[in-house]
């Protein structure tokens, strides 16, 4: 039985197949054969290495060596010199850009930390069904460390000093956060974690309570023992039933242990967490709503201040924190407000989770630190767009955020600059479009979505939301005017200025920075009723070229509707009065004789 | 279960829990020892990594091969999923995505069994912090 030494693996993800890795693969393959090496020497085709810019990628395992931009004829090479010799192919290794040394250890490759998971630390590595296996990473460590050393202004004045900012999409001071709440005098005082997670798309607070729940348990008892409260409420979404039991499982092994529950540690300190289901609307996961919820009361916003810090559920004092900003909590304890501020840009410290979905390669939860370009993120770690396409925008913040463009591709990421860009950093979700997504649909598809999760308080947010959804219908449907989208740029800044909460109020963003980024469209839309993505289904129209078609009739008789009229042997025609633009012809047709106009 | 009664109650058990949890890594018979960790989000399950983690524990103990198989959270490879880490005794740990049964059986009988890669491995491209 063949023992391998080496591994020769070869990155197989569509950028570097792209560029001919599948012909690597073989040609390594053959000269390995020719020296009889091939039972020693194993070649791989792997995952994308989300190194897609410097593909095709060859790394050789066990020595870490990573080959960038290789060729097929450089397959020779790499055996003869590097398997056979032992001497590494210098020109193939990546070249650090900054002092242009080749660096040949991936390990030591600038790219592999663009990820650094610090939230996710133990999501994909531990048991999140074992306190066990989370006390062996350090879990509850920050917790005693806290209760034993430190006294509550203490432990706030780490947080302020990490810079930690709420995840939760505001960008809230933590420590800040938690020193208003401390200060509020009450009888009782509670801390909540807001676990709605109602962005569409988003799914990184889900991902954090199944993968790693003691981390925010942890988090909440901390937060407890700063504020001066006993009681941790978690309000998390019916929807999310494996995280719920993983929740379930996690309080009540730490009450096992009594790591909650009364005289935590010997320390004299209660704390205990309940949970609270929420039904899954968008505006419950306002914190003002989410606390009017778990009252019993309706889901409504309402005024602020006082803020929950300062008269929150039931009206005592409420600290209302993320789950992502929970699960920084123990780990900023353990290695200092110092570690923590070291990474990050200057306004936003620590790493964010991003959610990337949409048209890239790599569809996953990641964790970057703040400050890197969303270049770095589309084209390093997501693997690229799909199938070669152009990028076109990467959406942020969700219903309440906006677009960023090819403009933007260089831009640190962070809170102040998504903002200064139209946009916000929301919960995470980022979703990538190609040049097949019409920007006027995916401004009608979040508004959609706010229509049907406005709360209905506020005139402007239920009424002036609904009316901006008709206008782009009308825009899509080819009946659009000049003057329309003058009235969707000041119905939205109405609707901005005269909201209540924060769902009226950005809810008007995805309008605008599709407006402010591709004006054109808008235009094309309305003027030469054209829509160049060919989404909008009222602007575009098959047509049968006369010169290709053959007159197979394999059109008409797929054509749903009998739209398609001609004689066997001659050119067909469509009808357009008839036709509903199901595309079910163009697929059926053999000699690309038909095509959208 | 007994209470945890201070923090210095916590770092004892911590010792011993953290030897547990290495000997998973660096176990003391690394001739046969290998770890599984099967990635159980929602993401995983929806693409039948509980079948594949079920499929793992019968047929490494028909195969007579000393694994440890656990569940752990998502490993941000959503795109991959079903997802599984494999690690060989004193070997780096490697990530194979769209694991089904077929490739559940390909990965026991060449990789756990005879250290030969199957197509198909996910580069991991993050750092994670240490403790
Ligand atoms: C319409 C709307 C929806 C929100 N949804 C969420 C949510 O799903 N999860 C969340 O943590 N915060 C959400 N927020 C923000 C919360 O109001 C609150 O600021 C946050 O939970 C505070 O935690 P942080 O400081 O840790 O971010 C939402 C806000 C608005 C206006
Ligand atoms: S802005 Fe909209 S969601 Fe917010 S309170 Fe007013 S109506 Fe309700
Ligand atoms: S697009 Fe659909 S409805 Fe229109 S002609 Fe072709 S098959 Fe008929």
């Amino acid at each position: 039985m063949a023992k391998f030494k080496m591994h020769l693996l070869v990155c197989g993800g569509t950028g570097c197949h792209a560029s001919l890795s599948q012909t690597i693969g073989d040609n390594l393959k053959e000269i390995l054969v020719e020296k009889g090496l091939d039972h020693e020497v194993q070649v791989i085709m792997t995952g994308c290495f989300g190194f897609c810019e410097k593909g095709p990628i060859v790394k050789v395992m066990p020595d870490n060596t990573f080959y960038t931009e290789v060729k097929p004829a450089d397959a020779r090479e790499i055996i003869e010199e590097h398997i056979i010799k032992g001497r590494k192919v210098n020109r193939l290794l990546y070249q650090d850009p900054e002092n242009k040394e080749h660096v040949s250890d991936s390990k030591h490759m600038g790219f592999y930390k663009k990820q650094i998971r610090i939230a996710l630390r133990n999501c994909g590595f531990i048991d999140p069904e074992n306190i066990d296996e989370y006390i062996a990473r350090d879990g509850y460590e920050a917790l005693g460390k806290v209760l034993t050393e430190m006294d509550a202004q203490q432990t706030i004045d780490i947080i302020k000093k990490s810079g930690l900012r709420g995840r939760g999409g505001g960008g809230f001071p933590t420590g800040l956060k938690w020193e208003i709440t401390s200060k509020s005098q009450a009888d009782q005082k509670y801390v909540v974690c807001n676990a709605d997670e109602g962005d569409p798309g988003a799914f990184m607070d889900r991902s954090i309570l199944e993968g790693d729940p003691h981390s925010v348990i942890e988090a909440m008892a901390i937060c407890g023992y700063s504020i001066g409260g006993t009681k941790g409420l978690v309000y998390i979404r019916a929807e999310y039933p494996l995280a719920i039991t993983r929740l379930k499982i996690a309080i009540a092994q730490a009450r096992e242990y009594g790591l909650l529950g009364t005289d935590i540690l010997g320390s004299g300190f209660d704390f205990d967490i309940e949970l609270r289901y929420g039904a899954g609307a968008f505006v419950c996961g306002e914190e003002t709503a989410l606390i009017h919820s778990m009252e019993g009361m309706r889901g409504e916003p309402t005024f602020k201040p006082p803020f929950p810090s300062v008269s929150g559920y039931l009206g005592k004092p409420t600290n209302v924190n993320n789950v992502e900003t929970f699960a920084s909590i123990p780990v900023i304890i353990n290695k200092g407000a110092d570690w923590f501020s070291s990474i990050g840009s200057e306004k936003s410290k620590g790493t964010k989770v991003f959610a990337l979905a949409g048209k890239i390669n790599n569809v996953g939860l990641i964790e970057v630190p703040m400050g890197i370009t969303l270049r770095e993120i589309i084209y390093e770690i997501g693997g690229g767009i799909k199938d070669g396409k152009k990028f076109k925008a990467v959406q942020t913040g969700g219903p309440s955020g906006g677009c960023l463009t090819e403009h933007h591709l260089d831009t640190p990421i962070d809170y102040d600059n998504l903002i200064a860009a139209g946009s916000m950093m929301g919960s995470g979700g980022m979703i990538v479009m190609d040049e097949d997504d019409c920007m006027v649909s995916v401004a009608k598809f979040y508004l959609d979505f706010t229509v049907e999760e406005s709360c209905g308080k506020c005139t402007p947010c239920r009424i002036g939301n609904k009316r901006l959804y008709e206008i782009l219908e009308t825009i899509t449907q080819g009946k659009g005017t000049m003057e329309d989208l003058q009235k969707l740029k000041n119905l939205s800044y109405v609707i901005k200025d005269a909201s209540l909460c924060g769902l009226g109020q950005t809810s008007p963003n995805p309008v605008l920075s599709t407006l402010d980024n591709f004006w054109d469209e808008y235009v094309e839309h309305v003027t030469v009723k054209k829509c160049r993505s060919s989404q909008c289904k009222a602007l575009m129209q098959y047509i049968i070229e006369a010169e290709q078609c053959v007159g197979c009739t394999a059109c008409a008789r797929n054509c749903p509707v009998n739209a398609i009229s001609g004689e066997r042997k001659l050119a067909h025609y469509i009808n357009q009065d008839i036709c509903i633009k199901c595309g079910a012809c163009m697929e059926k047709c053999k000699f690309n004789a038909i095509s959208i106009k | 279960m007994t209470k945890v009664k201070s923090l210095a109650d916590l770092r004892k058990m911590k010792e011993g829990l953290e030897s547990k949890l290495n000997l998973r890594e660096k176990s003391n018979n690394p001739e046969s020892l290998v770890q599984i960790r099967v990635a159980m989000a929602t993401c995983g399950i929806a693409s039948g990594a509980k079948t594949v983690m079920e499929y793992m524990i019968d047929e490494l103990e028909k195969r007579n091969i000393e694994a440890v198989v656990t569940q752990t959270g998502c490993m941000g490879y959503c795109y991959a999923e079903p997802t599984i880490e494999v690690t060989l005794p004193n070997q780096d740990a490697v990530v194979f995505g769209y694991v089904n049964e077929k490739k559940a059986n390909e990965i026991i009988e060449k990789y756990i069994k005879n250290n030969e890669l199957v197509d198909g491995i996910i580069p991991v491209n993050y750092e994670t912090i240490k403790k």
